[in-house]
C-alpha cells in the first residue's frame, strides 16, 4: 500500500491567493535546500496534518507551512529561496 | 456573516459518554493516518533509538536490545488536534520510565525527534510516572509505518502531535524548546481536557 | 481603496443549486448559478464553505467540471464513505440551495487555447473532472486541437460522464478516448482491464514527435505512476503538467 498521500501545489491555490494577492500556482519558486526551481504547483503537499507542509518536490526539504490559528491563517517560509512573480 | 448550509452538521460518527471525550472532539471508529511528510520506512536493522541527556550523554538501543526491555499493555483514548479521538486504543510498548531508569538525567524538558525530522516538546514529568511509553504494538500488531512504526511515542493524556511517530531519539533538555507544530502556533503542552489546541488556550 | 487593487483576491460568492445530475451510483454533478462569477478556465477549480447552525465551518476544494459558461459553475462530487462535506453535497442539496463558494483557482493545471495541442489528457478516477472541463471547453471552440483521452476507472459503472464521452468519440474525428477498467469489466469487454502501464500508455496516447501537451489527474499513485511512463516514453518533462486529487476529509 502507498501511504505517501501527498497532494501537490494546485491544492493550496486559494491559501497563496490569499497570501499573495494573484493566482501563484504557476509561478516559479526555488527551494532553499536544493535549489531547484519549479512552479509551487509542483510540490508536495501534506494535507492530512494540524496545518499544510509544503515540500521541495526534488528533495523533500519543508519549504513552507500554513496553519490556521485562531488569530488567523499563519504561513512559515521554512526554506523558500525566492518566489518569482511573472508579470 | 457566514450563510447558514441548510442541514450541514459537524460530523458525530460514534455516540460515546461526554466524561471519555474532552470538548470539541468527535469519537471516530477509525484511525486517521496524519502526517506532514513522506512515511519513513525503517528496517529493524536500521532502527536505533537514543536518549541523549542535558549533559550531552547518549544510551542508544538497537532493535534487539529495545526488544529485549520489558514491555507492557496499553489500552488508552486517544485524542488528535484535528478533533477527532478514538476510544480503548489496545497498544504495546515500553513505559519511557524503563528507558530513563539506566540515563543519569534531572532535566526538566524533552524534545522528541523522528525519523524524517518531526520535532515535538514535553515536560520531562508528562512522560516519567507510567503516562508514556515507546509503543511498537498496534491492535496486537507490529505499529504498522503510516501509524508510526517500527515505534512512536505514546503519550495519551496530551493532544496526539505530542506522540511522535517514527521516534529516533528523545532529547533531555534543561530548556524548553517549541517543536515543528508547537514554534508555528500550537499550544506549547497541548492538554485536552483543558482545549490546548493554540499558543494562548 | 482602488477596486482594482482588490482584484485577485478571492472572495466567498453565494452559489444556488439549479441542477443535479446523477453521474454514478455515489457520485453527482451540482450545478450552482453563481452571481458575480467572473468566469474560469478548464482546469481550474473552486474552494467551498459550509455553515453549521452552531458556526462549525468546513472547506473544501472541487474542481470545475463546465465549459466557461456565464454564472454557472458544475461540480462533480464523490460522496465518500464517512465523510463529512461529500456526502451533504452529494445526498442533502436540493435545487434552491445555496452554499458558499469561491474562485476560480489555479494557473497552472489549466489548458488555454493559446497553448494548442494536440491535448493528451490522462485521468484516473475523479481525476477526470478538470480534464472534461478541458474536452467540453475544447468541443466548443471553432477549431479545437485534436484530443486523446485515456480514462481509467474502477469499473464501467463507476465511469463517470460515459454517455457524453461515447457519444463525442462516435461523432467527434479530434477526440478519441481509450477506457480501462482495473476491477471489473462487462460482459464482453475488449478494452482494457489494467491498471495503466507503460505498454498501455504508449499504445493508446499521442507520439512523442507530435509533441502533445499532456494533463494528468486523479489519485497520487495513479497520478505519479502516469508521469513517469510519460518521461520514460520521451516526452519532455515541462509538457506534462499534473494534479493530485486525495481523498482526504470528505
Amino acid at each position: 500500500m502507498n501511504s505517501d498521500t501527498h497532494l501537490d501545489g494546485n491544492s493550496i491555490g486559494s491559501l497563496l491567493q490569499d497570501l499573495f494577492g494573484r493566482e501563484m500556482t504557476d509561478q516559479r519558486a526555488c527551494c532553499d535546500a536544493c535549489g531547484a526551481i519549479n512552479p509551487l504547483a509542483t510540490a508536495r503537499v501534506y494535507v492530512d496534518a494540524p496545518g499544510h507542509v509544503v515540500r521541495c518536490a526534488i528533495c523533500g526539504t519543508v519549504v513552507l507551512v500554513a496553519v490556521t490559528v485562531p488569530t488567523g491563517v499563519r504561513i512559515s517560509f521554512q526554506a523558500l529561496r525566492w518566489v518569482e512573480l511573472a508579470p | 456573516m457566514s450563510l447558514i448550509s441548510r442541514g450541514f452538521q459537524r460530523r458525530r460518527e460514534v455516540e460515546a459518554s461526554p466524561d471519555r471525550v474532552p470538548p470539541g472532539q468527535y469519537v471516530t471508529n477509525d484511525f486517521p493516518v496524519l502526517s506532514a511528510g513522506p512515511t519513513p520506512r525503517i528496517s529493524a536493522e536500521e532502527w536505533r533509538f537514543r536518549v541523549t541527556s542535558e549533559r550531552g550523554e547518549e544510551t542508544t538501543w538497537t532493535w534487539e536490545e529495545f526488544s529485549a526491555l520489558p514491555a507492557e499493555a496499553v489500552k488508552v483514548d486517544i485524542h488528535c488536534v484535528t478533533k477527532w479521538s478514538k476510544l480503548d486504543t489496545d497498544w504495546r510498548g515500553v513505559s519511557v520510565d524503563t528507558i530513563l531508569k539506566g540515563v543519569g538525567s534531572s532535566a526538566a524538558f524533552a524534545t522528541a525527534h523522528s525519523y524524517g525530522g518531526y520535532t515535538t516538546n514535553l515536560p520531562v514529568v508528562d512522560l516519567t510516572g507510567g503516562k508514556a511509553w515507546i509503543a511498537f504494538q498496534y491492535g496486537g500488531q507490529p505499529l504498522a509505518p503510516e501509524h508510526g512504526g517500527p515505534a512512536r511515542l505514546l503519550v495519551p493524556h496530551l493532544y496526539f502531535w505530542k506522540s511522535a511517530k517514527w521516534i529516533h531519539r528523545l532529547e533531555l533538555r534543561d530548556s524548553d524548546r517549541p517543536g515543528f507544530w508547537e514554534s508555528l502556533g500550537y499550544h506549547g503542552y497541548g492538554d485536552p481536557w483543558k482545549e490546548q489546541r493554540y499558543a494562548g488556550d | 481603496m482602488e477596486r482594482t487593487a482588490l482584484r485577485g483576491r478571492l472572495t466567498w460568492l453565494e452559489a444556488e443549486v439549479v441542477q443535479l445530475v446523477q453521474e454514478t451510483a455515489r457520485v453527482k454533478t451540482i450545478v450552482f448559478r453563481v452571481p458575480g462569477w467572473t468566469g474560469h478556465l478548464p482546469g481550474q477549480h473552486v474552494d467551498i464553505r459550509l455553515t453549521a447552525e452552531d458556526g462549525y465551518q468546513a472547506q473544501r476544494s472541487y474542481s470545475i467540471a463546465n465549459a466557461n459558461n456565464n454564472e454557472h459553475v458544475a461540480l462533480t462530487v464523490e460522496a465518500v464513505e464517512n465523510g463529512e462535506v461529500s456526502p451533504y453535497l452529494v445526498d442533502e442539496l436540493v435545487a434552491g440551495d445555496r452554499i458558499e463558494l469561491r474562485g476560480p483557482i489555479g494557473g497552472y493545471f489549466v489548458w488555454e487555447p493559446s497553448l494548442g495541442g494536440p491535448l493528451q489528457l490522462i485521468a484516473g478516477g475523479s481525476g477526470l473532472v478538470p480534464l472534461m472541463a478541458m474536452i467540453r471547453s475544447q468541443m466548443s471552440y471553432a477549431s479545437p486541437v485534436r484530443t486523446n483521452l485515456v480514462a481509467s476507472a474502477r469499473s464501467w459503472e463507476e465511469l463517470i460522464y460515459r454517455d457524453e464521452l461515447e457519444k463525442l468519440s462516435r461523432e467527434r474525428d479530434d477526440f478519441d478516448v481509450v477506457y480501462t477498467l482495473t476491477r471489473s469489466q462487462p460482459h464482453g469487454w475488449n478494452g482494457y482491464g489494467r491498471r495503466i502501464d507503460k505498454d498501455l500508455l504508449a499504445a493508446s496516447t499521442f507520439a512523442v514527435e507530435e509533441a502533445p501537451l499532456i494533463f494528468v489527474c486523479g489519485p497520487t499513485g495513479f497520478v505519479e505512476t502516469a508521469a513517469a511512463i510519460m518521461l520514460e516514453l520521451g516526452h519532455q518533462p515541462g509538457g506534462i503538467k499534473t494534479e493530485r486529487f486525495g481523498p482526504s476529509g470528505g
